[in-house]
């Protein structure tokens, strides 16, 4: 084994210092070593979307990237999407959309979703379906994702927060 | 004897209470346990998909750094005989009337002397991290005599085949039938038939988490706590216990969030028993974590079916026959018996009158991935068999399909209508209600109209582009038993504490129980807690497998509810100084019928009911306020629904892309209807992916050529349409709600549906689609075939 790297980090506004293996995966250095088990691991190559991430505010698979990768980036994760508790309007349109079943998808979805309402604020139906496709849901047949994003898009329009 | 006046929170579209947790990122799956002094172990698996082992050195593997054990098969079989079957097996019942010869392979933990299927674990390795067990893992030198590897079910039961078990003598490894009337003297009397093969593929439920384990275990009390991302934590426990010599009060199972199952997750791997054998041994806590590529190669596939079919029928295309001979491809090993491919046979005459049946099932060893239940269970081959059978009746008799259908099938003023057949559990099957002929109806209606789309198919025709309308009928069988288990008991604080044997992985169990305790105790939703999945809060449970949980929880924690509340009753009474025949519960209290202002807190009746001194029990009853009940219903409760696909397809590209599609479904009584129709459209599109996309696909030595998420396509959210849904309604008399089973359906029509629609639009080619999934290259070569026929023809 070879030699940890130190790295330093921001994830959700907290700055991180330590080591870690330099082959370490980013999804398994934000799970492990930061405790920050919400971004779920669903095939390790880079396929289903789970791991979706944002590395300095862009979408990013977490399991393809190693965490010395990310040395002086800033990381988002679904963990810092609520504001002391209460939901992003993301979240919260996912709860009254039906936008999720079993979970493990979601922060993959959130984070999709996030980055598409940043630099699209008014998709369209084909949009939204185009953005999430870059995540496998198998439980909720996508019917209830695109209509919880596209809620969500309403709402921030709204309440002006679609910069956030 | 409830006060009329709250609206139900049954039939409310609640919003769910498991949201929160889970899109704060708090969720907490199998992944996301750390234990202190936790191991990880990963597990080596056979690159061949049918050799002997010769040899396995695990020396250099457990020299490896951060290496805590190493184990081959061949060790284990020593540290850990083998135990008795503990397959669940079907009732005596079915035993005694169905005609069965069934030779179940057992699965040794890790193999021993050959293995059986390219994936097959024959050692396992634990280290202090996943990184260094799998750093080991590649050190691992095993050598193997490769053997011939049977993928073909029929090259399997032809003479001289390699034998996947040697010691049956034959691949062929199980045999049911079953049928009602004279399916032979009808054959040879109807005025036409059909004769035809269908192959539904191999694909999988494909669960977004992949399995896990993680187990401890505690030396002080001597008990084993496991986690697994399982259906099944009461037949995890039960086996576990077995396995290890245990006494089942000393194990204890938790399935905590679990990212979807879809029934893959619905019985016992090796792994749920190994890995709370190594904790055991090495006394600290083991983890094991699936990745994406062994769960592709190791965790069951599905369906995987070939029928050969044959139909009489009349000029009207009444269908007088129906016979089947069909083979299952079960894999190397045969993990939950012959319960599906029975579920095949007892589905196939679907919601049409048939009254000449027969059925052959023959089960099959291969070198490939075992077969077990995924959502649908049997079932999608069974409509794959029927409806494309019935379409091409129809299209010999130049009938339209839908009119066919509505033609043979079951009317509404004939039910409860009794099939002739017996379902699994070895009741009679009938049909409890429903109205197939409206649901066939709802369901055109909802993709636009017949009549309107074949205006707009003829016209496009004219323009080049072929549209097709392809229809999906089934009935389904739900709410199985044997069994579900409920407790309920009511706090000192007045809230309601229910237990169940059900499993959720993402239904929202958690919101529809509280949504029905709520009106069993005319409470509110959030004064109900629900606690599932988890050995320690109720003795039995069977599980979620089969669309049963709403079906048998509901009516579990029903019946316990009613004991319970006579006790409730008797100590408000007491409190009251009334008759207990006075009481009715209202907003969390008892109170007196007639007189809104008297009545006592359910949280003062708890109080009252609380052993010890100045308690307020009437004479004669005994402390605590608890019950529990186990439902074994009488039978399954019968779902069914249509489904209608309208394609386009290209036949320059072979692109198949779905213009609308409808799914008019009956489940009873709804609970939540937004729960509903998500359970409805996330198994229509499985159904979709299965009918177009999924597929496994092995070489002919055994290899699997699909094991990454690169070659094996789950649909996105651009490769599936909106899905338009319609309602019939009839309420099961089987259980105390009227509900119905409603989890696996929608992934059972789809790909028969796309397989008529495809069909339709390709109808001026003379092109058949009869196996699954429809692939560009099949759309293709049907367009190019017919067209070159056309041109010899013209040559000529």
């Amino acid at each position: 084994m070879a030699e940890p790297v130190a790295i330093r980090l921001t994830v959700n506004g907290q700055r991180y210092e330590g080591t870690c293996e330099a082959r370490k995966l980013l999804v398994d250095f934000l799970r492990e070593d930061l405790g920050l088990t919400g971004t779920h691991v669903g095939c390790e190559h880079g396929v289903c979307g789970a791991c979706t991430i944002m590395v300095n505010g862009e979408t990013a698979r977490s399991c393809i990237m190693l965490a010395v990768q990310a040395d002086g980036a800033e990381l988002g994760t679904i963990e810092g999407l609520a504001d002391n508790g209460a939901f992003h309007p993301l979240q919260q349109a996912f709860h009254e959309n039906h936008g999720l079943q079993c979970g493990y998808c979601t922060p993959g979805m959130l984070m999709v979703a996030l980055e598409l309402l940043r630099l699209n604020p008014s998709p369209t139906e084909t949009e939204i379906r185009e953005a999430i496709s870059a995540v496998l849901c198998r439980c909720t047949g996508y019917r209830d994702i695109v209509r919880s994003i596209a809620a969500a898009a309403e709402a921030m329009r709204q309440d002006g927060k679609g910069s956030r | 004897m409830a006060a009329p006046a709250r609206k139900p929170f049954i039939g409310r579209p609640m919003l769910r209470r498991e949201d929160r947790r889970l899109l704060l990122g708090d969720g907490q799956y199998v992944g996301d346990l750390v234990l202190p002094r936790m191991l990880h172990a990963t597990f080596v698996r056979s690159p061949l998909a049918h050799a002997r082992i010769r040899s396995v050195n695990l020396a250099r593997a457990a020299a490896s750094p951060g290496v805590a054990f190493v184990l081959s098969g061949i060790d284990l079989a020593k540290l850990l005989p083998p135990v008795a079957d503990h397959q669940v097996s079907l009732p005596a019942k079915w035993r005694t009337a169905i005609r069965h010869h069934i030779l179940n392979p057992r699965q040794a933990l890790l193999a021993q002397d050959k293995v059986r299927h390219v994936g097959e674990a024959f050692a396992v390795i634990v280290a202090e991290s996943r990184y260094a067990a799998e750093d080991a893992a590649a050190l691992v030198e095993a050598e193997f005599d490769p053997l011939p590897a049977v993928v073909d079910p029929e090259a399997a039961l032809a003479a001289g085949s390699a034998l996947v078990h040697e010691e049956f003598g034959t691949n062929l490894i199980a045999e049911l039938s079953a049928g009602k009337g004279d399916v032979e003297a009808a054959l040879r009397a109807a005025p036409h038939r059909l004769e035809r093969r269908f192959h539904h593929h191999r694909y999988a439920a494909l669960p977004m988490e992949c399995r896990g384990v993680v187990s401890e275990y505690d030396r002080r009390t001597q008990t084993l706590t496991t986690w697994s991302a399982t259906q099944v934590v009461h037949w995890v426990r039960r086996e576990v216990a077995a396995t290890l010599g245990m006494p089942e009060a000393q194990v204890r199972c938790i399935a905590p969030d679990v990212g979807g199952g879809f029934g893959i997750k619905g019985h016992v791997y090796p792994e749920d028993l190994l890995i709370p054998f190594l904790a055991r041994r090495l006394g600290r806590p083991v983890k094991w974590i699936e990745d994406r590529h062994e769960h592709l190669m190791c965790s069951c596939h599905s369906r995987d079916q070939i029928h050969d079919v044959a139909i009489g029928f009349d000029d009207d295309g009444r269908i007088l026959a129906y016979r089947d001979c069909f083979l299952a491809d079960c894999g190397a090993f045969n993990p939950i018996g012959s319960g599906a491919t029975y579920n095949t046979i007892a589905h196939l005459l679907g919601p049409y009158r048939i009254e000449n049946f027969a059925a052959e099932a023959r089960i099959v060893a291969t070198n490939k991935v075992p077969n077990a239940p995924y959502r649908g269970a049997g079932r999608p081959e069974a409509a794959l068999a029927t409806e494309r059978a019935i379409d091409l009746v129809a299209g010999q008799l130049g009938v339209e399909p839908a009119e066919l259908r509505r033609r043979n099938m079951v009317r509404p003023d004939q039910m409860p209508y009794s099939v002739g057949l017996l379902y699994r559990d070895g009741e009679p099957i009938v049909y409890d209600g429903g109205d197939y002929p409206a649901a066939l109806d709802k369901a055109l209606a909802a993709v636009g109209g017949l009549a309107e789309f074949r205006q707009r198919q003829s016209g496009a025709r004219k323009e080049g582009r072929y549209l097709g309308l392809g229809l999906g009928c089934y009935t389904e069988g739900t709410g199985a038993g044997p069994f579900e288990g409920a407790r309920v008991r009511i706090e000192a604080s007045g809230k309601i504490y229910v237990a169940g044997g059900a499993c959720p992985q993402g239904q929202g169990m958690e919101t529809i129980f509280a949504q029905i305790v709520a009106d069993l105790w005319q409470v509110e939703p959030e004064d109900v807690i629900v606690t599932l999945a988890d050995t320690a809060s109720i003795p039995m449970g069977f599980g979620t497998v089969a669309s049963r949980s709403t079906v048998t929880l509901s009516a579990a924690l029903h019946h316990a509810s009613e004991r319970l509340r006579e006790k409730t009753f008797a100590i408000a009474a007491n409190l009251l100084e009334c008759g207990a025949q006075d009481l009715e519960l209202r907003n969390g209290t008892v109170g007196v019928i007639g007189v809104p202002e008297i009545g006592v807190t359910l949280a003062k009746v708890a109080q009252a009911a609380r052993p010890g001194w100045d308690h307020g029990r009437p004479p004669g009853i005994d402390a605590g306020l608890e019950e529990s009940y186990y439902w074994e219903p009488p039978t399954v409760t019968w779902s069914y629904a249509v489904h209608a696909a309208i394609v386009e397809v290209d036949i320059g590209t072979g692109a198949v892309r779905i213009d609308r599609y409808a799914v008019a479904h009956d489940c009873g009584v709804v609970i939540n209807p937004m729960l509903v129709e998500g359970q409805i459209i996330g198994g229509t599109v499985q159904g979709i992916g299965g009918g177009l996309f999924e597929r496994f696909v092995y070489d002919q030595q055994g290899q699997l050529l699909t094991g990454s998420l690169m070659d094996y396509m789950a649909p996105t959210a651009s490769d599936v349409p909106d899905i338009a849904l319609a309602h019939v309604y009839s309420p099961s008399p089987l259980n105390p709600l009227g509900v119905k089973g409603l989890g696996e359906g929608g992934a059972i029509a789809p790909p028969v549906a796309l397989a008529n629609a495809v069909g339709d639009a390709l109808a001026p080619f003379g092109a058949e689609f009869n196996t699954t999934p429809v692939l560009p290259e099949q759309v293709v070569r049907a367009a190019r075939q017919s067209e070159q026929t056309t041109l010899s023809g013209a040559e000529r």
